[in-house]
């Protein structure tokens, strides 16, 4: 009994000469993590802004992944999260400023095209190659057809913009509704589904492109 | 000017706090719980409520939807996602959840009062609210961290130990943000709904308030 009680009296010296390191370690993990969290938010709120500023460009890749969860994150496991959001926030500042430099180098060139359209001649510029959102497209093109091209009367024509609405029906809910005569849902629900149509049609493209 | 509700008018719930285990209150010092009890179930959806989602999708428009990321609240929960291992893109939080069927579907689509007074009430406040059988549950709901061995009703195999639930007083009910355990949540047998808050940091006190006070006035038509 004396040993236990001497080793239990040694355990507990210990404890209270290592308690305030291990206290310490503690403290300055947890403030680490709340630090990282700081980050995290950050990071976050900046690649939000720049989610919004990127629409409606195509060819970013905003998914950053997750460790697993729900559960407390250790500090290195917060880290990789960190880590993995400044990748992607990083990655997606340069696509956009590339696709900047695109869109700058278009707008240059459709300038030049309506100073000059027979030196342009079929060159189709849509809005969305110049970063402006819709599908029209501005193109060179001859004043009456072969008339035009034999007198080289060429001119820039903006297109009528988006196709008609097409599209599925509307799911069934509002198809009930529509035929209670509920007026609103009947006529809001095409509109919907074109607008679908719109974004699906009108990816950006690579460049210019002459026909 | 008594307070007291005119007769024949039910008197307002008012809504409580839950727990949070001390652990988990000292690392995420926002997190919070409050849930109110509402004395009814779920069911159809009366006409008004229809119309009322109706002309909240009309008011919703894509904008919206894209700046939605950094406005306050959805923000803070999908920082609050990250802080626990979840990516808000693949694990959508509520509000992104239902923006995202709002795009694909052309409106919010009537399920049953209760979603509906979720979809309501999430889209207008921003926060999250769950729903569970205030029948089924014993004791203040809180959110603790998993022992070894526990389990979710309805899941097979058990928990990782560590793993962020709502609770009873006896078993995990739900994972935090995630799936309902069997039989916890509302069905048509419910007579008895309690509604819940999950409060996040940067969420303000009121927005909660305002969400469980939205879709308790669905619920009571």
């Amino acid at each position: 009994m004396p040993e236990v009680l001497e080793h239990s009296e040694a355990i507990v010296e210990a404890c209270l000469v290592e308690a305030p390191h291990e206290a310490a370690v503690e403290t300055a993990e947890r403030r680490a993590r709340e630090d990282l969290r700081r980050q995290i938010g950050r990071l976050e709120r900046s690649l939000g802004e720049l989610f919004a500023s990127a629409f409606p460009r195509r060819g970013f890749e905003w998914n950053v992944g997750a460790v697993g969860g729900p559960r407390v994150l250790s500090t290195g496991e917060l880290e990789r999260v960190r880590d993995a959001l400044a990748v992607r926030l990083h990655d997606a500042r340069d696509e956009l400023a590339r696709q900047a430099d695109v869109e700058e180098a278009n707008r240059a060139l459709l300038e030049g095209m309506i100073a000059a359209p027979e030196k342009h001649r079929w060159l189709e510029i849509s809005r969305r190659e110049i970063g402006e959102s819709g599908c029209g497209s501005y193109q060179s093109r001859p004043r009456l057809g072969i008339l035009g091209m034999l007198f080289g009367w060429w001119r820039i024509r903006l297109s009528s913009g988006c196709p008609l609405a097409k599209g599925l029906r509307p799911p069934a809910p509002w198809a009930r509704r529509a035929a209670d005569g509920e007026e609103a849902a009947q006529a809001a629900a095409p509109r919907r589904a074109g607008a679908g149509e719109r974004r699906a049609g009108g990816q950006a493209q690579a460049g210019p492109r002459p026909a | 000017m008594s307070g007291e509700p005119p007769a024949g008018q039910a008197p307002e719930p008012e809504s409580t706090g839950g727990w949070i285990s001390p652990e988990l209150a000292e690392e995420f010092p926002g997190l919070g719980l409050r849930e109110l009890l509402v004395e009814r179930g779920s069911g159809r959806s009366p006409r008004e409520v229809k119309q009322r989602l109706q002309v909240l999708s009309d008011r919703f428009s894509g904008a919206q939807a894209i700046n939605m990321r950094h406005q306050p609240i959805p923000w803070a929960y999908r920082v609050f996602y990250r802080h626990i291992g979840l990516d808000p893109d693949e694990q959508r939080t509520p509000v992104e959840e239902l923006v995202l069927e709002r795009m694909k579907r052309g409106g919010f689509v009537s399920r049953s009062l209760l979603d509906d007074a979720l979809t309501i009430a999430i889209i207008e406040s921003g926060v999250a609210l769950r729903a569970f059988d205030a029948d089924r549950i014993s004791g203040v709901l809180g959110i603790r961290s998993t022992e070894p061995g526990e389990r979710l009703e309805g899941r097979p195999g058990e928990l990782p130990a560590g793993t962020l639930v709502i609770a009873d007083a006896e078993r995990p009910l739900a994972l935090l943000f995630g799936a309902v355990g069997a039989d916890r949540g509302v069905g048509p047998r419910t007579s008895r709904t309690l509604l819940v808050a999950i409060r996040v940091g940067g969420v303000p006190q009121i927005a909660v308030e305002e969400a469980l006070w939205l879709a308790t006035e669905v619920l009571r038509g």
